[in-house]
């Protein structure tokens, strides 16, 4: 018996016993247990693991339960918050109930710009869509450090979550979720659904100097259309049509190009690229000179980088 | 017409306190879904319908799924913290 209180590796192992056990010491380090004489022992049930002084246990739960400094802070931070939160809700109405009237003709921002770009958009830009010539004709500069984000985006998370070859075959083994079960109903769904997806999505990027739409909105909806290919037939089928090296080519390609195109356009004082591409009738397919093309690029640009989202969050790889 | 918008922006609210509220992260993200959907209702309502289509691509469905696949590669690797 003595030995047992008197060996510390016996302790030792009583506190691993009740660790394995799941019994967590609250008071771990805030109260030594005390080594009792051995006469004491003798009285006490041999049972008990903890030998705890139980004057001193009750004074520490004491302290916790009626510590007014502690429970006033509690609920204090719990007040805090909220009365945070709805100071910031009603600034935000205020603010807003200052501002003008939705779309009334005498509002700030009813001004010269916005009558230049509604009045002489099209002749100067030469697409029919209002937005794509702002976006990416008087505003190219901002879409084109926004498409080189997404690129850096997209490169940041290859590095973070990307997996060699060898480290997925090895996965691969034990884990069979990469490759998912064969279902009937979401295959059969998938064969009709995507090439329908992949027109929509072509639909709207080339329609984007005509119609509401563009490259981002056109890339996102076929690189949605891929990812539920993936979801359906897994990687291995996709790997067949679009692997990595389609991947690389296809997005580095459109930077370069939008980037070069993008160049020139700035080099020549942004005057718009009458030399080389005509602006044409607007309102045909085939005009408002290199809206098309940039959307294209940023249509593959943007395809490219949501799949590829996927690709190293589901699997680590294309 | 008025009646649908008042209707739609009632559920936006609903939607984004419910989904700020859930404590089951799987019907916090579906609820989530919703409200980009409504969302895109919304903007094409505004007549913008170029926010409409990326709303309804990017926030209803890329961005839920990326939300779904890190749910999950969580909880795997929170089940393999359990077994070691």
């Amino acid at each position: 018996m003595s030995k047992i209180i008197g060996n510390p590796e016996d302790q030792f192992f009583n506190k691993l016993k009740r660790w394995v056990n799941g019994d967590l010491d609250p008071f771990e380090g805030k109260l030594e247990s005390k080594h009792l004489r051995e006469e004491e022992v003798k009285g006490r049930d041999m049972l008990d693991p903890d030998l705890l002084d139980k004057e001193q246990v009750e004074e520490v739960l004491d302290h916790v339960e009626k510590n007014l400094l502690l429970r006033s802070y509690n609920f204090m931070y719990k007040l805090g918050a909220v009365a945070l939160c709805l100071l910031l809700i009603s600034l935000l109405l205020l603010t807003v109930s200052y501002l003008p009237k939705f779309g009334s003709a005498d509002n700030p921002t009813e001004n010269e710009v916005v009558q230049r770009y509604i009045e002489d958009g099209t002749d100067e830009v030469g697409s029919v869509n209002l937005v794509s010539n702002m976006i990416l004709g008087y505003r190219g500069f901002d879409t084109f450090g926004e498409t080189c984000v997404l690129f850096i985006a997209a490169t940041c998370v290859l590095v973070l979550l990307k997996r060699s070859e060898k480290e997925i075959e090895e996965e691969k083994e034990t884990d069979w979720q990469y490759e998912p079960k064969p279902d009937m109903i979401l295959q059969m769904v998938t064969r009709i659904l995507v090439p329908c997806i992949f027109l929509f999505g072509i639909y709207i990027i080339l329609n984007g100097h005509l119609s509401p739409g563009g490259g981002f909105s056109g890339g996102s909806v076929i690189g949605a259309g891929l990812i539920l290919y993936v979801t359906t037939f897994g990687f291995h089928k996709t790997q067949k049509f679009f692997n990595e090296k389609t991947y690389e080519v296809a997005k580095v390609g459109a930077l370069c190009l939008y980037s070069i195109t993008m160049s020139y356009y700035f080099y020549t004082g942004a005057n718009m690229l009458k030399n080389i591409i005509p602006l044409g009738t607007p309102g045909n397919l085939l005009s408002s000179g290199m809206i098309l093309p940039i959307n294209i690029f940023v249509g593959v640009e943007v395809a490219c980088t949501m799949y590829a989202f996927f690709a190293m969050f589901r699997r680590g790889g294309m | 017409m008025e009646l649908f918008k008042i209707t739609l922006l009632g559920f936006l609210i609903l939607c984004a306190l419910a989904a700020s509220l859930f404590k089951n992260q799987l019907i916090s993200v579906i609820v989530f879904m919703a409200y980009s959907l409504i969302m895109s209702i919304i903007w094409f309502l505004l007549e913008s319908p170029d926010l409409a289509i990326t709303e309804a691509a990017v926030g209803a469905g890329i961005s839920s799924i990326l939300f779904f696949v890190t749910l999950r590669k969580i909880r795997i690797l929170s089940e393999e913290d359990k077994d070691e």
